[in-house]
């Protein structure tokens, strides 16, 4: 039915796509997937003020309390700080070539890219954890057992609260991102991926290099700044 | 199609790019260089999020729609951040407001 209505122009891509590919509501290939990637993006920018907000709630209460956070800060492993962002830069590469392969149809790279992308997300998670396991050994989580020495508990509080609330929204969307990648991979296994179409590849992508920028930033903000305010 | 394909070199180039700020931020960090260790640091962090969002996310190879949209939701983030701060910012300005 809709093959009838639509204009002879659009015939020709239709049936060069396959009618799984091509939805009757596009003209080409290309604009499907030109409104995919618009799609993803309206989404990550709803996203980057969700993020947002939390970064001001940082800005200006570290403003407000900076010996405070300066010298909460300084609990922060900047080791396991480091070494994790260096993992998530190396699962956006893996993800950005994991997009190539799918988009010059390496099914197997595909695959390869997809796994390995998951297990650097999985190490993340990992040292995420075990940073985790050390804040709650010190006494550093916010609530009834928080204990921190000098003058500034109450506001070496604030920031945990910050420091939970943000790497904890973060590593929610590492799962996410994980579980996203999980039917990627069971997709691609059964070949559903190729160059006529590869759009799930390439938006899940721009999916987790945001969750890898949300971090870019976190890292320097509650590890790196501040180790020389006294 | 083709116009998406950015050659795996570029991906490498901007990879270590990212190594490199990383080792440098992390290093700097562990030097007193007083209110410019702030500045430095998300300095680096904007430099790094900005090869992500350009080379792997594609921005640079996008079309002008797609552009617009993430400047657009930049340029909220920035009005967010701005009309907070110059109200949490200026209130020590006046004596009445303390």
């Amino acid at each position: 039915m809709a093959d009838a209505r639509a204009p002879a122009a659009s015939a020709a891509p239709a049936t060069q796509a396959g009618p799984r590919e091509l939805q009757h509501q596009f003209d080409t290939v290309e604009q499907q997937r030109g409104a995919s990637t618009l799609g993803m993006w309206v989404f990550l920018v709803t996203e980057i003020l969700f993020f947002g907000g939390l970064f001001l709630a940082y800005t200006v209460y570290r403003s407000e309390y900076a010996r405070a956070f300066a010298e909460a800060s300084r609990h922060l492993d900047i080791t396991l700080g480091t070494f994790n962002t260096a993992v998530l830069i190396v699962s956006s590469l893996t993800m950005a070539l994991a997009v190539f392969s799918a988009a010059t149809g390496r099914r197997r790279a595909l695959l390869v890219f997809l796994i390995a992308t998951m297990v650097l997300g999985g190490v993340f998670l990992g040292v995420k954890a075990v940073e985790y396991g050390h804040k709650f050994h010190d006494h550093l989580v916010p609530g009834p057992h928080f204990r921190f020495p000098g003058p500034y508990a109450r506001q070496a509080e604030i920031f945990y609260s910050l420091y939970f609330a943000m790497t904890g929204l973060h590593a929610a969307h590492m799962v996410i991102g994980i579980g996203i990648l999980t039917v990627l991979v069971l997709q691609a296994r059964k070949g559903r991926y190729g160059p006529a179409y590869y759009t799930p590849v390439e938006v899940s992508g721009l999916y987790w290099h945001f969750v890898d920028i949300v971090w870019i930033f976190l890292f320097p903000l509650l590890y790196l700044i501040g180790r020389h305010i006294h | 199609m083709a116009q998406h394909l950015v050659p795996p070199k570029i991906y490498f180039a901007v990879f270590t790019a990212l190594i490199v700020l990383t080792a440098t931020t992390t290093a700097i960090s562990f030097l007193d260089l007083g209110p410019w260790n702030t500045v430095v640091a998300l300095g680096i962090a904007f430099v790094k999020a900005t090869l992500v969002a350009l080379f792997f996310m594609h921005v640079k190879y996008s079309p002008p729609l797609t552009r617009i949209v993430v400047a657009g939701g930049l340029f909220w983030l920035a009005i967010l951040i701005a009309l907070t701060l110059s109200d949490f910012m200026t209130r020590g300005w006046v004596p009445i407001l303390r």
